[in-house]
């Protein structure tokens, strides 16, 4: 395995057992992804993005084959290892946010690092960069329900960047906004990628999103059967 | 921010819905804390009886006397540690509704069966050497303001005193307490031989008599042996434990268990069902914010822990609150029912009952959401919120 690279599937499987029915989604699926690598996934509905992205972020286990990330094997550890190990190394960014509708924007991003050892000065001061970086200082004290999708997926990337993981999983990130709003969207998990060397994995129906990414990987039928480099 | 900070918002996001809950639990409390207080004082006579404590009375019923020689037959028999005998006096205070418990006891052996009887030396040796003297209980002084050395007027609505009226007059020699809250000091005790030289039924006789074994373990056996020695004579006893007498007394009105039990236990179980099913409507509400939290890395065991510490803050916030009002109400109501129900008091006994309970309550309604929580597939709670 090469130095830079963050993450490595080597023939991962993956089935789903309906009732006494089993459906293959992955067969023998081989993926690497470099340090500092932004990633888009398209492909239809079905084809296994999420599932592929479930499994690069150790919410979903694959039936066979192995995950490396940055050296170490991450497959077969238990949950609690593999929650310890998400808390450690990866952001999420979902389509709807996702955010807790009772806490405003600063207990939002906050929430990453109540897993951490930091003090309550350093999380805020932590918090208060993530938010800076977002555009949303002004923002910090408002709940969910009181800013735009466009500022709400804001804090979702502020709440994803705040404990510095290695990697940024984003799910539709775009899917649930206009396109202005998604563009700036984008330009910041671009920036994200540039400038903070974060490694990004987007999954996303929208080829114009995609099209923010370094390259783009077309799945279908839980084969990736396009791959191509945008940037 | 901390867990206790998560646990706070997730409880007052829906402001009516936390109020009704806790509400609800708020009346399971109350009715509770007053109605099992109620109950440990109509039932303290029972609970306080010692426990190798018998009491003998005529077998035809407790109004019947005994003769007086039986007195000195029960004391011979083997077991026995000590014994006295007690004449009811059905006394009152200025009018017939100021009923008063008055005795007409054996003083001195009177004092060493009821140890619960706590009296100053100086006190104890005044009434044992004044025959016209009385001891009175402390809250029975305080109802009408009596004070050592007072004479005091009562009344008989069963006896004739020899001048011919109704009225006996007792110095009050001492004051006594009993030796724990709960004890009845609302009673008046004076002198059997006082009592029988002035009253106009004749002296041999005594109302029935309590006594002490050596170990409760003899309690079957003494009063076996004190009923069959008096088998087939004209006054027949029945003897019993003073805890199996006062029951039955008791439950001449009613079975209170029963009534208490089938009160509180409707109560508690309504509430437990719509408890139970608020916190887990509250908790499927929140699957999706349960699974982002998985996400993030919050451990399986801390959303359990939130889950479970939520409901059981709900419990204790409506339970304790519905304790501190059903105190309110047995204290309002002590002085009121003073009369009827000197015992009545919530006590610590009660509380720490209640405080199981409320445990047990948030336990039991927090575990199936808590355990729903722990098992939560962050891939399928996803699934399902998309």
């Amino acid at each position: 395995m090469s130095e830079d690279v963050l993450f490595q599937l080597t023939n991962v499987r993956k089935s789903f057992v309906k009732g006494k029915e089993k459906i293959p989604i992955f067969d023998n699926l081989d993926m690497g992804i470099a340090q500092g690598d932004f990633v888009a996934i398209m492909g239809p509905s079905g084809s296994g993005k999420t599932t592929l992205l479930n499994m690069l972020g150790g919410v979903d286990q694959p039936s066979g084959g192995e995950i490396w990330f940055d050296g170490a094997r991450i497959d077969a550890l238990s949950e609690s290892a593999l929650t310890r190990w998400r808390a450690e190394n990866i952001g999420f960014i979902f389509q709807f946010y996702n955010l807790m509708p009772m806490l405003n924007a600063q207990r939002n991003v906050e929430l990453p690092l109540l897993l951490t050892k930091l003090s309550k000065i350093r999380r805020r001061k932590n918090v208060e960069t993530a938010l800076a970086l977002v555009g949303l200082s002004d923002r910090a004290k408002h709940m969910p329900g009181e800013m735009s999708g466009g500022q709400q997926q804001r804090v979702a990337i502020a709440r994803a960047i705040v404990s510095d993981p290695k990697l940024i999983l984003c799910d539709e990130p775009t899917g649930d906004l206009d396109r202005g709003t998604a563009d700036e969207i984008l330009e910041m998990l671009q920036l994200l990628n540039r400038d903070h060397g974060k490694t990004i994995v987007m999954v996303t129906h929208d080829p114009a999103a995609a099209k923010y990414a370094k390259r783009t990987l077309h799945l279908d039928k839980g084969q990736f059967v396009q791959r191509e480099v945008v940037a | 921010m901390n867990d206790l900070y998560l646990i706070y918002k997730n409880m007052t996001r829906k402001p009516l819905r936390l109020f009704l809950t806790c509400f609800a639990i708020f009346i399971a409390f109350l009715i509770f804390g007053a109605v099992t207080s109620l109950k440990s004082a109509l039932n303290s006579g029972v609970e306080l009886s010692a426990d190798n404590r018998l009491v003998v009375f005529n077998r035809i019923n407790f109004t019947k006397s005994l003769p007086i020689a039986y007195y000195q037959k029960v004391a011979a028999v083997a077991g026995v540690k000590d014994v006295t005998h007690l004449n009811w006096f059905g006394g009152y205070y200025q009018e017939p509704a100021k009923q008063i418990v008055s005795m007409a006891v054996e003083p001195e052996s009177y004092l060493r069966v009821y140890e619960e009887v706590i009296i100053p030396e100086a006190q104890k040796q005044a009434w044992l050497n004044n025959r016209q003297g009385a001891l009175v209980g402390e809250k029975l002084a305080e109802m009408y303001g009596w004070k050592i050395g007072d004479r005091i007027p009562v009344s008989s609505n069963i006896f004739t005193h020899k001048d011919g009226g109704y009225t006996w007059e007792f110095i009050v020699s001492g004051i006594f307490k009993g030796d724990n809250e709960q004890y009845d000091t609302r009673q008046m005790l004076f002198h059997y031989q006082y009592f029988m030289e002035t009253q106009t039924f004749g002296g041999d006789w005594i109302g029935w008599m309590a006594l002490t074994t050596d170990d409760p373990s003899l309690n079957e056996k003494v009063a076996k042996a004190i009923d069959d020695s008096f088998a087939n004579s004209q006054n027949e006893t029945d003897t019993s434990t003073e805890e199996a007498f006062n029951k039955a007394f008791i439950e001449q009105i009613g079975n209170i268990g029963l009534i208490i039990f089938s009160v509180v236990f409707t109560a508690f179980f309504t509430i437990l069902v719509v408890v139970g099913n608020t916190m887990a409507l509250s908790i499927r509400e929140r699957t999706g914010e349960i699974a982002v939290l998985k996400t993030l890395g919050f451990s399986s065991t801390r959303i359990f822990r939130m889950v479970l510490s939520e409901s059981m803050l709900i419990a204790l916030i409506g339970g304790l609150s519905g304790l501190a009002a059903a105190w309110l109400l047995v204290e309002g109501g002590k002085t009121f029912l003073a009369r009827f129900l000197p015992n009545l008091i919530l006590g610590g006994n009660i509380a720490l009952q209640a405080l199981v309970f409320m445990l047990l309550l948030g336990l039991v309604t927090g575990l199936l959401p808590a355990f729903n929580a722990l098992r939560l597939n962050i891939a399928t709670a996803f699934n399902r919120q998309q």
